[in-house]
């Protein structure tokens, strides 16, 4: 169809300004609680056409109804008002698949496709409700369509009074939904993200960390069919969370970043067989660790047990002002050599853009 | 006509047609075709067009209607265009008793076309020149590069509603043919001429004393010299036009906003008639469909449809209801005699109700076979829904369809009813509907302070600009006009200059050490 090319034309526009404006929405967080289960709804600049339009003093308007004076009207008085909205704000709300967001991303940063490891695809069965049939169980009967069968019954019949309209189904007026099973592919990857949630991690930090693993989130969603992730929140002991705790959890105490690390590796033994599984682990801390033992401790466990069976170790390190951030530096003198350990600092909301980059421009 | 239906529908179409000019609608012959979803969502984007230039827009409108589509939030049932002929699209997948409501619809569409005055002024081989302007644009992509042109398509778009919807009917700048004759400076053109009442040559002297006369004719001219170097020498509401003679813009660039000024006028009586041309179309569509088209298995599908086009939700006027409502009321009060100087003065609310009982024609009228449909005939060809509301809405009607006034209360951030009274509804819905809802702007001067500046201004009839959009709008404009471009409005009640002068965007109050343009429109 014609209208194809300029429907391309418009999302190459859209995809074109949500990509100038990337570095704003990877440092703002505009976008965090905007995404649904597949798309996100991202308000773009400067794509609608200007017009001179009335402005707000002119939001009034004439409806009608039952409505006593006072009540609310329940509009947003579109289409109604004088200022008619048709136009649509300037600000234009668009939505993008994540996918698309995470491919912009994936352009922008210049990003690698990633090459999974082990191809074994596992599938399971879901059942889509889509059709409709003649029986079936009450809970799902399909009222409307019901009705308006018995209603043309009792026409036909003669059987209907308006005056009394009262309509009984029969048998054979009713109709219920019905489902199909449809095969969808399960996860094969799982991202593991650790926080140190002592109490030198302040909410600026835990901020900093929200919009990082939404990033990260993003991007490894786009290259694996489904994904799963795992949170686990540490001080000097290590524990499993769910995603809303772990970005909203206020703890004290000190830190001793090895819990973590044992938590995970018990994890992933238990769950996430490495030949089968595309393994992420993120840990994002301040780099204030209690003990050089444990952070020796630390780098133990990773070059023993953690990092041989991985695709990649990410460590974030956020900048705090109690934090020594000596563990990045421990990192770096006793885990040499190993490629799938990725170290970033994130001093600001700024330095997001490169972190993302360093994680991920080797396509692992 | 109706060449690719198939048979059994095209026989419907045929009969329908019968019925509908037996009803006294008189339509140009109309060409139906099927289409799939997709198919009507783009036609529909490309605002009933099967042809139109390449612009992004289109595909934006596109995705809108397709998205609300599957989210089930609104469904298209019926395509118009006005065209001779006139051409209307149904969808495929629907039931066959919705194809025959809406080609009865369609039928009503297209006699509103027709006959109404406000569109006696379009072009009705429109259908080829669109698909003119789109061969014509797409020439100029190739020739000057996509961004080029559609940037340039983007500016003439955001000035598309400073038009003059009403210039179509009056010639205001048209040569007088006597004063032609008259000896004159060429370019000047003659000062018009002095009053002149008519009068009896005796009496002429005293009805029209040559003193007073003498005066006037020397006042005219002084004013034409006075004027004589002003650009424009009125102000001027066609704005694009004023562009098209005035700004320096290469050929390409011309032919494009003529382009754009074309559609709009195009557009613009479709905007005017909105609730007259739904209400009238649904008005027949329910007449020929309940007294002919109709089978009794169809009739429950037909109702729960018709009711879902005439259905109200809060804080939302539905066009198709409002009109046919009307209609419906000037039907009865034509019919009943409840209009005229004794029934406006009867006070008497008891005569007022039983008013005509027992007037109302018995059985069914075919064609303008009452006083009521001669009434309504008459008012489908020369009111505007501007004037429809304006002559026809009264307090009892506003009543029975449970009007109210609403606004938005800054406190909460709702919209709230605010009352019921008469005077408030019927002035908001005027304000609404008169120039589209949108804001008078006309050229005041195109050479502010002899530097070759523009200078705009708002008729201010309540309403302030929205300033972000203005001034976007300006940015726009100056790409055209190449010189600073300047646009008078008033916020909260002090009158601004916005100013653009391809730099960066300025304001400031207006007060006297500011230069005034050639015009005002206060």
């Amino acid at each position: 169809m014609k209208i194809h090319k300029d429907h391309q034309r418009f999302r190459q526009i859209v995809r074109g300004k949500i990509r100038e404006d990337l570095r704003k929405f990877l440092t703002r967080g505009e976008l965090l609680g905007r995404e649904g289960k597949h798309v996100i709804s991202i308000p773009v600049r400067g794509i609608d056409i200007p017009h001179f339009r009335y402005g707000d003093n002119s939001d009034s308007g004439v409806g009608s109804g039952n409505a006593q004076p006072g009540d609310g009207t329940d509009a947003d008085g579109e289409g109604v008002g004088p200022g008619g909205t048709q136009e649509g704000h300037h600000i234009l709300e668009v939505e993008v698949t994540l996918d698309e967001l995470a491919d912009i991303l994936g352009e922008e940063l210049e990003l690698p496709r990633i090459e999974p490891k082990g191809r074994k695809r596992i599938t399971s069965e879901k059942d889509r409700y889509s059709g409709i049939r003649q029986t079936g169980p009450e809970s799902l009967r399909h009222f409307r369509r019901t009705f308006r069968r018995a209603l043309r019954r009792h026409l036909m019949a003669g059987t209907y009074n308006p005056q009394n309209p009262r309509i009984i189904f029969e048998r054979r007026d009713k109709l219920y939904r019905s489902w199909k099973t449809v095969k969808e592919p399960q996860s094969n990857a799982v991202i593991v993200y650790m926080m140190d949630v002592s109490g030198s991690m302040g909410d600026e930090q835990k901020e900093l960390v929200r919009l990082e693993a939404f990033w990260i989130d993003a991007w490894l969603r786009r290259n694996y069919q489904g994904i799963e992730s795992r949170y686990i929140v540490h001080d000097v002991r290590a524990g499993e969370v769910d995603r809303e705790t772990f970005f909203r959890i206020r703890e004290d105490g000190g830190t001793r970043i090895s819990s973590a690390f044992k938590a995970a590796w018990e994890l992933l033994q238990s769950h996430y067989e490495s030949l089968e599984w595309n393994i992420y682990l993120f840990h994002f801390s301040d780099g204030d660790n209690s003990s050089d033992a444990d952070s020796r401790e630390c780098c133990t466990l990773l070059r023993d047990h953690l990092l041989p069976g991985i695709n990649m170790f990410g460590y974030c390190q956020v900048a705090s002002a109690y934090g020594s951030g000596h563990f990045i530096n421990v990192l770096h003198e006793h885990v040499e050599d190993t490629e799938n350990m990725i170290t970033t600092r994130v001093n600001t909301k700024d330095d997001i853009y490169d972190s993302i980059k360093a994680f991920f421009s080797k396509g692992k | 006509m109706s060449s690719s239906l198939p048979t059994d529908l095209a026989k419907e179409a045929e009969s329908l047609a019968e019925h509908c000019r037996r009803e006294g609608l008189d339509f140009y012959p109309t060409v139906f075709e099927l289409l799939d979803t997709e198919e009507v969502n783009q036609i529909a984007a490309y605002g009933g067009f099967p042809q139109r230039y390449p612009h992004w827009r289109f595909g934006m409108e596109y995705e809108r209607l397709r998205k609300q589509h599957t989210y089930g939030l609104g469904k298209i049932y019926e395509i118009v265009i006005n065209n001779d002929p006139c051409y209307a699209y149904l969808i495929r997948d629907s039931a066959f008793v919705d194809k025959k409501t809406v080609i009865a619809h369609v039928y009503a569409h297209c006699d509103f076309f027709k006959n109404n005055i406000w569109f006696s002024q379009t072009n009705r081989g429109m259908m080829d020149e669109m698909a003119n302007h789109a061969t014509r644009i797409r020439r100029y992509i190739e020739r000057h590069g996509l961004e080029t042109v559609e940037k340039f398509i983007d500016t003439c778009l955001s000035l598309e509603n400073l038009i003059d919807p009403h210039s179509a009917f009056i010639h205001r700048n048209r040569p007088h043919r006597q004063r032609m004759a008259e000896p004159s400076a060429p370019d000047a053109g003659p000062p018009d001429r002095a009053t002149r009442f008519p009068a009896k040559s005796y009496m002429d002297r005293y009805i029209n004393p040559p003193g007073v006369i003498a005066e006037e004719v020397r006042e005219a001219a002084d004013q034409q010299e006075r004027d004589k170097d002003k650009l424009p020498a009125k102000p001027v509401q066609d704005i694009m036009l004023f562009l098209l003679a005035h700004a320096p813009l290469e050929d390409w660039q011309a032919d494009v906003l003529a382009v754009v000024r074309e559609e709009a006028y195009y557009f613009a009586p479709q905007g005017m008639t909105k609730i007259m041309n739904e209400g009238w179309a649904s008005y027949w569509h329910s007449t020929v469909m309940t007294n002919y088209g109709l089978r009794a298995d169809e009739l429950i599908t037909y109702a729960e449809h018709h009711a879902g086009t005439l259905a109200t939700s809060p804080g939302r006027l539905n066009p198709y209801k409002l009109g046919v409502e009307l209609f419906r009321d000037i039907e009865r009060r034509w019919n009943t005699g409840r209009h005229g100087a004794d029934y406006e003065r009867c006070e008497d609310m008891q005569a007022r109700r039983e008013w005509g009982k027992g007037k109302e024609p018995a059985g069914r009228v075919v064609g303008r076979g009452s006083p009521g449909r001669e009434k309504i005939f008459e008012v489908r060809r020369i009111y505007n829904d501007v004037t429809f509301l304006d002559e026809f809405l009264t307090p009892e009607f506003a009543d029975d369809q449970k009007l109210y006034h609403y606004r938005y209360d800054p406190s909460t951030g709702r919209m709230v009813v605010v009352d019921r009274d008469f005077d408030k509804i019927k002035q908001q819905m005027l304000f609404m509907l008169t120039n589209h809802a949108q804001p008078y702007i006309y050229v005041l001067d195109g050479n502010y302070r002899n530097r070759g500046e523009l200078y705009l201004g708002q008729r201010h009839i309540g309403v302030d600009l929205d300033i972000k959009y203005a001034i976007e709008t300006l940015k726009g404009l100056q790409k055209i006009w190449r010189r600073p471009v300047h646009l008078r409005g008033l916020i909260d009640g002090e009158p601004i200059l916005f100013t653009y002068d391809g730099q960066q965007s300025s304001q400031q109050k207006i007060d006297d050490s500011v230069d005034a343009p050639a015009h005002s429109v206060e």
